[in-house]
């Protein structure tokens, strides 16, 4: 295992001091501003955020270009607690206020459609017979903001290949899981999205090896607001295609429909390739706001094709226009 | 006649009120300092101060309905501070934008204008609540006398605007979009009969 560092293991902050020095650092801020601010319920903060700390560790190789970036990872922190899950709310703190109701153990996921070993799988033996890998990858989302992440997990081919796809398999689907009882934004009265989310993509881009299923990342499992305990990447589409918390896999002769597309088709196509030449109707997808950024300095960069994967695959969508299929 | 006293205390409660209004002001604030904003403060800042200038709209137009409701003049008194800080924070959105969003990249701007149309119209909705702010003076009010009611029912077309920048932004969940605009339509059922009216007379202008 090869680490891609030049910082002494002794000049590295403990992760316990780090968290201890925020505390102390927004404790005193709080004391100057005269102990004013009893809705801030800092305890309850602190509860939030070693919660997320019970994530367990896991054992991976360290990742390698193309599936490595030197670009600036986003810290775990904001990581976690700025993210789309509209299964617990529509705002980007929602999830990780929420989210941890949500059960994951036990876990199994459907495999269904177009394989001869079709069934109902335990998450233990979906996972286990794959080595573990990083992957260092620009997510885009299709809002205009992106950050870089460090993904564990193992490509999706490899998964899919065991379940012996036919040749009538021209299509994957997914599924999340539909459990309004501890999911409240599926509760929501005035929400446009029909639970479950779903979402698909076509054979040759579910095989690719840029695609994976993420088990963890910044080396530990997934927190649950990051789509625990399995979930999608697919780094040169928009965020939404990378799916999360997954109980059913479909494959498919036919292009399955997606959650988005079926919510707003003028806005959302089936593909969703991150493409700076084709707006949002309602914004520009020309740049983007690397987070996390800061007042003075909010990060806005050239959005590249395909997420900058294009070397990659470009070659995946050669002669379809892509204005069209969008 | 109204005493001394009543005086003093009406003072007083405009002290409070303007103290109560700055004070999610003061809680952005201190999540600036402690960096508690996320990984995107300057949309959080855009959002809470957005946020805050539609609901002192509300409260504004709310004055009116209280009027009737509670057949006392009194309120009116408040009205000016409410309008003015609505306009306030409207404006410190705004500035948040073009400042932190934007990052005074003007050519950007353009962009922007044409690419989000809900910019666009949210800067419409700030532009009403100018003349607005700047005759809300004592002396503007007389100067313009009858003029004066005239041209402040701008605000209603602020009001519209304003709905229509948040519920062109919304992506899937309409409840927040959705609830202002029951407030606004609750607070605008008051003057139905003046609405009315005033369609009816527009329609016999153009009808001329």
């Amino acid at each position: 295992m090869t680490i891609k560092t030049d910082i002494l293991s002794s000049e590295i902050t403990p992760e316990a001091n780090y968290i201890n020095r925020r505390k102390f650092i927004s404790r005193s801020g709080q004391a100057a501003m005269g102990l004013c601010l009893p809705y801030k319920l800092a305890l309850a903060k602190d509860a939030v955020e070693d919660a997320d700390r019970r994530q367990m560790p896991l054992v991976y190789s360290a990742a390698e270009p193309p599936y490595w970036t030197n670009e600036k990872q986003a810290p775990f922190f904001d990581a976690t607690s700025y993210n789309n899950f509209y299964e617990f709310g529509t705002d980007k703190s929602d999830p990780k206020r929420y989210a941890s109701v949500m059960t994951i153990s036990p876990w199994s996921v459907d495999v269904s459609g177009e394989v001869e070993k079709a069934g109902r799988y335990h998450l233990e033996d979906i996972i286990k017979p794959h080595a573990l890998q990083e992957r260092i990858y620009r997510l885009r989302c299709v809002e205009a903001w992106s950050m870089v992440i460090p993904w564990v997990g193992f490509p999706l081919a490899d998964l899919l290949k065991r379940f012996l796809p036919t040749s009538r398999a021209k299509y994957v689907a997914f599924e999340t899981l539909n459990r309004p009882s501890e999911m409240r934004g599926q509760r929501s009265r005035f929400g446009t999205i029909d639970w479950p989310y779903i979402e698909g993509l076509r054979i040759d881009e579910a095989m690719h090896p840029l695609t994976i299923l993420a088990v963890g990342m910044y080396g530990k499992t997934l927190p649950n607001q990051n789509g625990a305990p399995l979930r999608l990447v697919v780094p040169w589409k928009y965020g939404f295609k990378s799916i999360k918390s997954i109980t059913r896999i479909h494959l498919t002769e036919h292009q399955p429909a997606t959650s988005w597309n079926l919510t707003a088709p003028n806005e959302y196509g089936f593909y969703s390739n991150v493409n700076p030449l084709v707006d949002h109707p309602r914004w520009s997808q020309a740049t983007e706001r690397r987070l996390p950024n800061s007042l003075f300095k909010p990060n806005r960069i050239k959005t590249l094709p395909f997420n900058g994967y294009a070397e990659q695959v470009a070659s995946l969508y050669k002669g379809m226009d892509l204005t069209r299929y969008f | 006649m109204i005493t001394q006293t009543f005086k003093e205390f009406r003072f007083s409660c405009k002290v409070v009120l303007f103290i109560l209004i700055l004070v999610p002001l003061f809680l952005l604030f201190i999540d600036v300092i402690n960096n508690d904003l996320g990984p995107d403060p300057a949309k959080a800042m855009a959002h809470i101060t957005g946020d805050w200038a539609m609901r002192l709209l509300l409260v504004t137009l709310a004055i009116s309905p209280l009027r009737k409701l509670t057949g006392t003049t009194e309120w009116i008194h408040y009205r000016r501070m409410l309008g003015l800080f609505t306009f306030f924070y409207a404006s410190l959105h705004l500035l948040i934008y073009c400042f932190f969003l934007l990052g005074l990249e003007w050519r950007q701007l353009w962009a922007d204008v044409f690419d989000r149309p809900y910019i666009t119209v949210g800067f419409f909705a700030w532009m009403m609540l100018v003349p607005l702010a700047i005759t809300s003076t004592k002396g503007w009010q007389r100067s313009l006398g009858k003029r004066w009611p005239q041209l402040h029912r701008c605000i209603f077309i602020a009001l519209l605007f304003a709905l229509l920048h948040l519920i062109w932004q919304v992506r899937s969940d309409l409840s927040e979009a959705l609830v202002y605009g029951f407030i606004a339509l609750f607070l605008l059922s008051f003057r139905s009969v003046k609405i009315l009216s005033g369609f009816r007379r527009l329609s016999q202008y153009f009808s001329k």
